[in-house]
């Protein structure tokens, strides 16, 4: 009994550093930007790290939490933009409050790429290990390839889409191009804020936090443990998969929206398989499992080209060892023991991992 | 006879698929990891071979064999120094080092050669072949990448099934332990297979920037995932399966391209592979994997 209290506080207390470390982080940045202490490239970056912090978060709910490998996070990423961008630029003239008009956009971006991780967590979630990562790699691409035919445009008459070229579209005058194809959306009014990008993560955290101290969270782990004891304690893995799944594809929609909304002008090439494996490293960076690793890892990992710019041409070969030779530090036996022996620091963190890392295929 | 020349090329292009693929599915079989670093060994190949004939004005069969060389011991570099420190690890962890090795080869390749993508000049040149009038004219490229592919298969083939070290590696690929306590070197083995699996990378550049003549340091990536999803396709760890994914993604994607639409020809490329492995959940000529409860 006194262990299961125990056991219950530490994650509640685990928990509330997460949500601190995410306050702090904002306020810090806050007040580096009001006093003007904050460089314009890194200003640039911010809502971007926000994105990209939920992103992370949201795969490892299916790498860390669900325990498959996932490498076309980036596709559900592209279905929250662009539709986020279609429907702010739709809703400009309805909804004039733009705070207001993002959070709309999010959430259609959001329930669009729920919808598409239905449509790809059906069939994918049936096969095992690299093969599924294969297919959520091919839908990944899929998802690039027909957002680049895609052309949306709007005028008093409403939406009109059309397929293949910009002739499909027949626009009355003051009509507007919202979506051009391999040219992607252009002209989009920028109504991402850093704010924005902070209410989201705290929201996905909310989310994810509360899935994994819950009911479903508990059998969601239980089925990436061990899928057959799972099944003959009668938990329903197709259900559970598909909910893991589901969550993280529209929080990658979320993500994706305020993402897009950042820029004037957005590509589908941006949510390419580079961008899978760069959130997935992320999460591999972080610690599989570990949700305050992702937010941290992300944040670092985006900055860290930005410090490195004074090597100038070699930051992103530094970048490259960088990796490697992490990887390598944290998982080879030799060195990891060399390590323990050494710093006392580090043998601390290599427990946590232990203790919170999952078992990722 | 568009129909014919399609076929053709999609083959060729499969045939291309399929060298790159044999690499991907012979390192899984004995390593068990994605080498997505693969695709960049490919880019390497390429640009090899183009410093060898344009910088160095040496001829063609020189260039290939310098490419082959320089690939090869940079894949058994690679192994040594990224891979095999991480034998124990877990397999997302080898995965995210082998995006690390990446990165640098495609980073390492900008710094030397720049991002520009320069035009590449056909390592064989000779006049294409001339079939019913002229109504069917195949490029000298084509002809050279089908026949290279048909010899790589079957001489990879051979070396499996008939040599010692093709033994070894089956048995590395099937058990590691017991095949080290049957007197393999599985260290060895596995240099080997990465040795092998880059030189055919090698051939795979030269091909591939013969064919469609413009290098960059990124060229490797796309060929890469293809051939990664053709491995997969095939069934990933089965060299048969590998050689047949790869001619059928090459295939597919050239008539989709002809015949359904161009900016598709991906997308109906990965359909198909989604398709195939939800009826054949490991691929087409893949093991199927008996559960232990």
């Amino acid at each position: 009994m006194m262990k299961g209290i125990k056991k219950i506080k530490k994650s509640t207390r685990s928990n509330i550093i997460t949500y601190g470390i995410v306050v702090l982080f904002f306020i810090i940045v806050q007040f580096l930007v009001m006093t003007g202490r904050m460089s314009s490239s890194l200003r640039g970056q911010l809502v971007p790290i926000a994105a990209y912090i939920v992103m992370a978060v949201s795969l490892n709910l299916t790498v860390g939490i669900l325990g498959e490998l996932s490498l076309g996070h980036a596709g559900f990423m592209s279905v929250g933009a662009f539709s986020g961008v279609i429907v702010a630029s739709t809703l400009q003239d309805q909804i004039t409050n733009a705070p207001l008009r993002l959070a709309v956009s999010m959430l259609i971006g959001g329930i669009l790429a729920a919808i598409v991780g239905v449509i790809v967590g059906v069939p994918a979630l049936r096969l095992r290990g690299d093969y599924l990562a294969i297919v959520t790699l091919a839908f990944g691409e899929i998802i690039k390839n027909i957002v680049n035919v895609i052309y949306v445009g709007f005028d008093s008459n409403g939406l009109q889409m059309g397929l293949n070229s910009a002739k499909s579209i027949q626009l009355e005058d003051g009509g507007k191009m919202v979506l051009n194809g391999p040219m992607g959306a252009v002209g989009i009014n920028r109504i991402s804020t850093v704010t924005a990008g902070f209410v989201l993560i705290i929201i996905t955290l909310i989310i994810v936090l509360n899935l994994m101290h819950s009911r479903s969270g508990r059998a969601i782990m239980a089925v990436r443990d061990n899928r057959i004891a799972a099944e003959s304690v009668g938990i329903s893995v197709t259900k559970y998969k598909l909910m893991a799944f589901v969550i993280s594809a529209a929080l990658a929609g979320f993500a994706g929206a305020l993402y897009a909304l950042n820029f004037s002008t957005v590509v589908a090439k941006k949510f390419d398989f580079n961008t899978s494996i760069l959130v997935l490293v992320f999460v591999v960076l972080g610690g599989i499992g570990n949700i305050r690793g992702s937010i941290i890892a992300a944040a670092v990992l985006t900055v860290l080209p930005e410090l490195l710019r004074q090597f100038n041409d070699y930051r992103m070969l530094i970048y490259a060892i960088i990796l490697i030779l992490i990887m390598i530090a944290t998982n080879n036996e030799k060195i990891k023991n060399f390590i323990n022996k050494i710093g006392f620091m580090l043998d601390l963190k290599t427990k946590n991992n232990v203790n919170k890392g999952g078992t990722a295929k | 006879m568009d129909f014919i020349l399609h076929l053709i090329n999609g083959i060729s292009l499969g045939s291309i698929y399929a060298i790159i693929a044999l690499g991907y599915t012979m390192v899984y079989g004995i390593a068990k990891m994605l080498n997505f670093a693969h695709g960049d060994v490919i880019m390497v190949g390429g640009y090899i071979s183009f410093v060898v004939t344009a910088n160095l004005g040496l001829p063609p069969a020189v260039a290939i064999v310098a490419a082959v060389a320089v690939c090869t011991a940079l894949g058994v570099i690679i192994e040594k120094l990224a891979y095999k420190p991480l034998r124990a690890a877990p397999s997302l962890a080898v995965l995210i080092t082998a995006i690390g090795v990446s990165y640098f080869l495609q980073n390492a390749a900008l710094l030397i050669w720049s991002s520009n993508p320069k035009s590449y000049s056909s390592m064989f040149s000779f006049e294409p072949l001339r079939l019913f009038n002229n109504r069917l004219s195949i490029t000298s490229v084509t002809i050279v990448t089908v026949v290279t592919g048909i010899v790589v298969m079957a001489a990879l083939t051979l070396i499996i099934s008939k040599t010692k070290m093709g033994k070894a590696m089956r048995a590395v690929s099937e058990d590691k332990d017991a095949a080290q306590l049957m007197g393999i070197g599985v260290n060895k083995t596995i240099s080997i297979t990465f040795a092998i699996g880059s030189g055919l990378a090698a051939i795979a550049g030269v091909l591939l920037a013969s064919a469609y003549p413009i290098i960059m340091p990124t060229m490797g990536s796309m060929p890469g995932i293809k051939a990664f999803t053709a491995a997969v396709f095939g069934g990933i760890g089965s060299v048969p399966g590998a050689m047949l994914g790869g001619i059928l993604l090459g295939v597919i994607e050239i008539i989709g391209r002809a015949y359904i639409s161009s900016e598709l020809s991906d997308a109906i490329v990965f359909s198909v592979l989604i398709i195939v492995l939800l009826v054949k959940p490991t691929g087409l000529l893949g093991k199927k994997i008996n559960e232990k409860v």
